[in-house]
């Protein structure tokens, strides 16, 4: 039981069992969360230390609730509290934490692998909460929970990604972790957004909203920065909304029961209409509730591979 | 003074000797008489190497290298006349820095440092510098290097007024516009989230600058071609008959962008590491002569500055004590490169190219000469190194063509210890 390395840095260096049982721990998790008495004793006696770069209100929050549920000593650090103002570096700054005896460091950073940066130099299992355009493996692990519960299997499922695919760790880390367990993922969003070479994560470039989410088992917006406007990606929000949002129409053409998923936090009336956010097959609520057992999931198998050595 | 190396194998000779009197190569005189005998013990002779394209760091960033540290590792790989770029602080724009990089050079005796001025001002790509007075004072060229001249008007003038003084200008194509990133944009940028680089930034600059070449019939030289494009337009415009030359660097031929995948800031570089179609493309110019030099842009950086985060690790690697080794392992053991071809890419072909004279071995020539060992591998071990620095991919690399000496004008600038 528990992890093969020391650090969850995305869903690249997960095996297939390995996100199962991520995911077969977070159901049982779910059950606690669900009592009356939220407390387990898993983390009793350990540290945890969140460490943010960039905002952040669920990930961070579900992240400390998942460590408080279970126990543990927790703290924050962001970066407008901490000497990172001061220029610390981040591997100083990372080093300090470990040096207080921190069993688990949750870091969101803006760099893209900033974690498998400072990992290896560290005593303290990191876990990547987000790091800039790379992964965001909790997310998807969240997101795949969601599933999971819908799901007997993910083998041949069609999952429907649209937005902004470029800038958006939620996309790599969904379609690499549903790619490793049979799922076919479909992402679509202005051609100005399209990394290039994503095909060969093992995905679809669809044509057409409507070609990404026809026969999709589970559709899935995406945030787009309002910003981006701002850098040519796109003319306007009200052209953004009327070709590449998932309205209604673009919802009836996925499965009968298909659910729609958002990461957060959504723009309404851009990504998605109000209507559809809110509609019977929205289950974007339910993916909070289920980032919190993700979460306790992740860290508690991190730390049974910690004691176990 | 009379030196005699014996027991060497010589490129291009039957002979297992080279007679050195007074710092020149010359006729055979009688072991007897000489006052310093060097047992070659079997290693090649080839002309000391040129590096048209590195950075020795001073004035301004000393913490990093000086022309001392940076020539005697040079000399380590080999060389005897290395180019240094003018992107120091202050910039090398003017015949005041000029001279005080020449003098520096001279009192640290490693190699023969020909500087490059920049092209214009501050290298900000607005007003053309000094590059009389720059000439002068012993520039051999002049560039603006990592800030690439963007506008075609500015660069016109540079090159015109540079042909007045009959001294090449070498150009890092790279349209800034385009390229936003820390590595080649394609499959593994995506992959681990880091914005990429197009090989379109590369080859739009190079395609302008090959026109304004053609259109002015002055020459034009092309920094370190990462871009089978590239390769593929200097090869169409020189059988054109347009006066442009090129170069590349190890890197670019041994390696490809995969190696970022684990964000390892020692392979970060610009121009970027590209995939393997490249890299292909990059030896087929080498063998076909469409690439006209092997540089190394050696460029060293402080601990602190690579270790990093990679989107903030700043670009470059070293190169000067690896580059030989590199190009007699994946070029010419492969069997890609004669012996003969890649020490031409090395030294005298560059030197041609900015006039240096050097390159040759030739009686009555200064006695410029680097022994390496193409017998034994070893193991390339960072910590052997003579730079400053120590961002090198290389360490741990097994290869072919270690030096065993560097000869400058018949004196030692670097001998491996036995």
């Amino acid at each position: 039981m528990g992890l093969k390395s020391k650090d969850l840095l995305g869903m690249k260096q997960l095996t297939a069992e390995e996100i199962m049982e991520i995911l077969d721990t977070a159901k049982t998790m779910k059950l606690v969360l669900s009592s009356a008495n939220k407390k387990t004793s898993h983390l009793q006696g350990k540290s945890v230390v969140t460490l943010f770069y960039e905002n952040s209100t669920r990930t961070r929050l579900s992240f400390e609730l998942a460590s408080k549920y279970m126990g543990s000593a927790s703290a924050n650090i962001s970066t407008s509290g901490s000497s990172v103002n001061k220029g610390e570096s981040l591997l100083d700054t990372a080093r300090t934490i470990d040096m207080m005896g921190t069993d688990i460091i949750i870091m969101r950073h803006n760099q893209s692998g900033a974690p498998h940066f400072i990992a290896p130099h560290l005593n303290a299992s990191v876990v990547n909460a987000g790091d800039g355009m790379n992964e965001h493996p909790t997310q998807a692990l969240l997101d795949m929970l969601t599933m999971y519960e819908r799901f007997d299997t993910f083998e041949g499922k069609n999952i429907a990604i649209c937005g902004d695919i470029y800038h958006s760790r939620v996309v790599r880390s969904n379609a690499i972790g549903l790619s490793k367990l049979g799922a076919k993922v479909s992402v679509y969003g202005p051609k100005t957004m399209m990394p290039v070479g994503i095909e060969k994560m093992g995905v679809r470039i669809a044509d057409s909203v409507a070609d990404c989410v026809k026969d999709a088992d589970a559709v899935m917006g995406l945030r787009v920065q309002l910003e981006r406007q701002q850098k040519s990606l796109f003319p306007s929000i009200a052209e953004y909304s009327h070709f590449y949002a998932i309205t209604p129409e673009m919802l009836a053409l996925a499965k009968p029961d298909a659910f729609l998923m958002h990461p957060g936090p959504c723009n309404h009336g851009v990504e998605l209409p109000t209507a559809v956010y809110d509609c019977d097959q929205s289950v974007i609520n339910e993916q909070v509730t289920n980032g919190v057992a993700v979460r306790m999931a992740v860290l508690y198998l991190l730390m049974a591979r910690r004691n176990n050595l | 003074m009379k030196t005699l190396i014996k027991n060497i194998k010589i490129l291009g000779s039957d002979s297992d000797k080279i007679f050195i009197t007074d710092g020149k190569i010359s006729e055979a005189f009688d072991e007897a008489s000489a006052d310093e005998v060097i047992d070659g013990k079997g290693a090649t002779a080839v002309p000391g190497l040129v590096d048209m394209h590195c950075h020795l760091r001073e004035p301004g960033g000393e913490y990093k290298e000086t022309i001392a540290t940076g020539s005697a590792s040079a000399a380590k790989g080999g060389y005897t006349s290395i180019c240094p770029m003018p992107n120091t602080n202050p910039t090398a724009d003017n015949a005041a820095v000029i001279s005080g990089i020449i003098k520096k050079a001279k009192e640290a005796d490693k190699c023969r440092v020909y500087p490059i001025g920049a092209a214009t001002v501050g290298i900000n790509g607005e007003l053309i510098a000094e590059m009389g007075l720059m000439k002068e004072a012993g520039i051999v060229a002049v560039s603006d290097d990592g800030h690439p001249i963007k506008n075609a008007g500015i660069m016109r003038k540079v090159m015109e007024y540079a042909s007045d003084f009959d001294l090449p200008v070498l150009n890092h194509c790279e349209d800034k516009s385009l390229s936003e990133g820390a590595m080649n944009e394609g499959e593994v940028s995506t992959s681990i989230g880091i914005r990429g680089i197009p090989t379109a930034a590369e080859d739009i600059m190079i395609a302008r600058d090959i026109i304004l070449s053609e259109y002015l019939d002055i020459p034009v030289h092309i920094c370190h071609v990462s871009t089978k494009g590239g390769v593929r337009m200097v090869r169409d415009a020189k059988a054109r008959g347009v006066k442009v030359t090129c170069e590349t660097c190890p890197h670019y031929f041994t390696m490809t962008d995969k190696c970022c995948e684990n964000y390892d800031t020692n392979f970060k570089m610009h121009p970027p590491l590209r995939t393997e179609e490249h890299r292909l493309a990059i030896i087929e110019g080498l063998k076909d002569g469409t690439i006209d030099a092997i540089a190394t842009d050696n460029a060293p950086h402080h601990q602190d500055e690579k270790d990093c985060e990679f989107s903030v690790a700043l670009n470059g690697i070293l190169g000067s004590e690896t580059a030989f080794a590199l190009g007699y392992t994946y070029l010419v053991k492969t069997g890609e490169l004669s012996l003969e071809k890649l020490v031409d890419l090395m030294s005298k072909s560059p030197s041609d190219i900015l006039k240096l004279g050097r390159g040759t071995m030739n009686i009555g020539d200064d006695a410029d000469i680097a022994l390496f060992d193409l017998e034994h591998e070893f193991t390339f071990d960072k910590n052997t190194m003579l730079s400053k620095s120590r961002n090198t991919p290389y360490h741990g690399w097994k290869l072919y063509g270690e030096t065993i000496l560097t000869l400058m004008g018949g004196k030692k600038t670097y001998e491996k210890l036995q």
